[in-house]
């Protein structure tokens, strides 16, 4: 608790002491942020309202995994930026910009281009061709159980890795903004979050999403043209402002040491573009909406949203390179003198949230940090309904279940009992994970999305010669390259495990193990001379003519 | 759908314009994203100080605009496809169903 305290206290005093206006260094003793807590309490009020509403209309698995289908375009456009914009997008990359400028640019691009590949190449195919899960698409005409267990295994490990990246943002955040116990914080998310999904299952989760992404653009925005307009909304006159007092000067106008070498370079694209394909609870919400055309509507609006979000956070960057940098409240004095440099209180995560003391006083503090943690709230209900439904309706429903005939009511049942059991491991494991160096998680869960999930699901809708043995061969083998590699790579051996010389060079694995998956699935597919496969190819041709026409496709019959 | 049916589909000559029409339209504006999306990070490994030009006699970079447009043109083109999609496209696989009748 003490050592909470001291954490927490440098960085609660200079807010009172900028919200009363008071000379810098006096004590005024303030361990909870208050006006955050009420905003957060309201939040948490309001979504739990909304999910007693959606438990009421929860009724059926189709209820349970897509809201009945019923979610329109722009609903769930919003809902799916409410999914992608985490808590580490809008304080990390604000934070990218805030250090490095131009680069922090570079990296919100890579996020937002993976979008419209996804509407042109998949979106209305996925939609025609899948019920619950990206699963049943890449299971269409393949082996159920083999396939079925791949795509389970591919989406459990890109969930929990990236649950353990949000809880332990989440927990740090939370001990710094609101003076609560990490071990609190993280118990607090997991909770409700198996409250929402259990009772609400994806229409509270639906709407938690939306309610977040209003909640985050409008905050966003504000802070925006807040910054916007102390330079009369001139461009220029920010970033000429941002050069002055910048350590770097000029040079945070153009590209830094982000990307270095273009091994490292096409690597980081190819893992953001087509992890993004690959991120199973993403998917899922393809099979939210009622047709083709829906969807296509929600990777637009998703797209515009994502698009301008990106945008503001890069105007809150040099935003708080002007007003942050050089403002002695924020500054981290003890560390300063350590160090010599200026550092920000509490890392450099933090610059977007000292903004917005800056622009808006405590009281708006108080409204960001309550963002923030609905944010992580939205993204890890996504995170655990995808994991959840991987476990009931991947591997119970198709692959335990050996008699054929599935009971709804049952499959609901260990969906329910998974989101539990999976709330309760991501607990724990976000208590666990607490000291540890979490910055290759993130990264590895995009590796495996795109290394294993998205190779075996694109074939699956566009390669009439793949099959079972292709799939499943070509997309472990990519998984396992995925996870080598990123083991081998220069933050888990060098950094975690204090080894002197990386023996894989690279930072990001995807270039690599993309390629070995997509080799190794044409390689054992080509090769594969069973009567299976026979079949299987065979089966291409109806099941394309459903993924170009919706002919048969699930929710699609309007009698 | 039996063997009959799916000859049927495919040699439906409305059946055959969607398709090629649709995915000449969508690998289009795929290469589009794509050749516009490696551009801009080949030239950030192979020549960064390219984007670090400056633009007039302030600080204004090229590399801004660029990253901006980037950004504008991946909603602008999504905006492209669905219209044509949502319109034309659909306008078209609904008389191809009707035309299909009891497979569809």
């Amino acid at each position: 608790m003490k050592k909470l305290l001291l954490i927490a206290l440098p960085l609660l005093l200079s807010v009172a002491a900028v919200a009363s206006g008071t000379i810098e260094g006096e004590i005024e003793k303030q361990p909870l942020n208050v006006s955050a807590i009420i905003m957060f309490l309201l939040f948490v009020s309001g979504t739990l309202g909304i999910t007693y509403w959606a438990a009421k209309r929860t009724k059926t698995a189709k209820d349970f995994y897509t809201a009945g289908g019923g979610i329109t375009g722009l609903q769930n456009g919003m809902a799916i930026a409410g999914d992608y914009m985490s808590a580490a997008s809008f304080l990390g990359i604000s934070g990218l910009v805030y250090m490095a400028g131009y680069d922090g640019l570079i990296y919100s691009i890579g996020f937002l281009v993976g979008w419209p590949v996804i509407l042109f190449l998949i979106s209305e195919r996925l939609r025609n061709l899948g019920k619950y899960t990206f699963a049943d698409v890449a299971a269409y005409r393949l082996k159920q159980a083999p396939i079925r267990t791949l795509a389970a295994f591919g989406s459990i490990a890109t969930v929990i890795l990236y649950l353990i990246a949000q809880m332990v943002g989440a927990g740090k955040l939370i001990q710094l903004l609101f003076g609560l116990p990490y071990e609190l914080a993280v118990v607090l998310v997991g909770v409700l979050m198996i409250l929402y999904v259990t009772f609400g299952g994806m229409l509270a989760t639906t709407w938690v999403q939306i309610i977040k992404a209003v909640l985050l653009l409008s905050g966003a925005t504000f802070m925006a043209l807040a910054v916007m307009s102390h330079f009369g909304f001139s461009l220029e006159a920010m970033f000429a402002a941002a050069v002055k007092v910048h350590p770097a000067h000029q040079a945070i106008m153009a590209p830094g040491k982000l990307v270095s070498d273009p091994v490292s370079a096409i690597s980081l694209g190819i893992a953001l573009m087509f992890g993004t394909a690959g991120l199973p609870h993403i998917l899922m919400r393809f099979f939210t909406v009622a047709d083709a055309k829906e969807a296509r509507k929600s990777v637009f609006y998703a797209t515009g949203f994502i698009g301008y979000f990106y945008i503001l956070t890069f105007i809150i960057g040099f935003g708080a390179i002007i007003m942050v940098l050089n403002n002695p409240e924020y500054i981290d004095h003890a560390k300063a003198v350590v160090n010599g440099a200026a550092p920000i209180l509490g890392g450099k995560n933090m610059a977007a949230i000292h903004l917005a003391d800056a622009v808006g006083g405590s009281f708006f503090l108080g409204f960001i940090s309550a963002v923030a943690f609905a944010t992580i709230l939205a993204v890890v209900s996504g995170l655990t309904l995808a994991g959840a439904s991987a476990i009931s309706h991947d591997l119970y429903a198709n692959v335990f279940n050996k008699s054929g005939e599935v009971d709804e009511a049952k499959e609901m049942r260990v969906s329910k009992i998974a989101t539990v059991v999976l709330g309760i491991i991501t607990i724990f494991l976000g208590i666990a994970f607490e000291q540890q160096n979490i910055a290759f998680v993130v990264g590895l869960a995009f590796a495996i999305a795109a290394s294993a999930n998205f190779p075996v699901l694109f074939l699956s809708m566009f390669w009439s010669k793949l099959t079972t043995r292709g799939a499943v061969l070509g997309g472990s083998l990519g998984l396992a390259t995925a996870v080598m590699l990123v083991i081998l790579g220069p933050i888990v051996w060098v950094q975690i495990l204090g080894n002197a010389e990386a023996i894989f060079p690279y930072k990001y694995p995807a270039l690599f193990s993309v390629t070995v998956a997509f080799v190794g699935i044409w390689f054992f597919s080509i090769t594969d001379n069973s009567e299976a496969a026979e079949k299987e190819r065979a089966l291409f041709e109806a099941q394309d003519i459903r993924s170009q026409t919706g002919i048969g496709a699930e929710g699609a019959s309007e009698h | 759908m039996t063997k009959e049916q799916i000859e049927q589909v495919k040699n439906n000559p409305k059946y055959q314009k969607l398709v090629s029409e649709r995915s000449r339209f969508a690998w289009t504006l795929s290469i589009i994203m794509l050749v516009m999306y490696y551009t801009f990070i080949m030239i950030i490994a192979f020549d960064p100080s390219l984007f670090g030009i400056k633009m007039g006699d302030g600080v204004m970079t090229v590399g801004i605009p660029v990253g901006i447009a980037i950004i504008f043109i991946s909603f602008i083109l999504a905006g492209i496809y669905v219209r044509r999609a949502n319109g034309e496209f659909d306008d078209l696989t609904r008389e191809v169903r009707e035309e299909l009748g009891d497979i569809a």
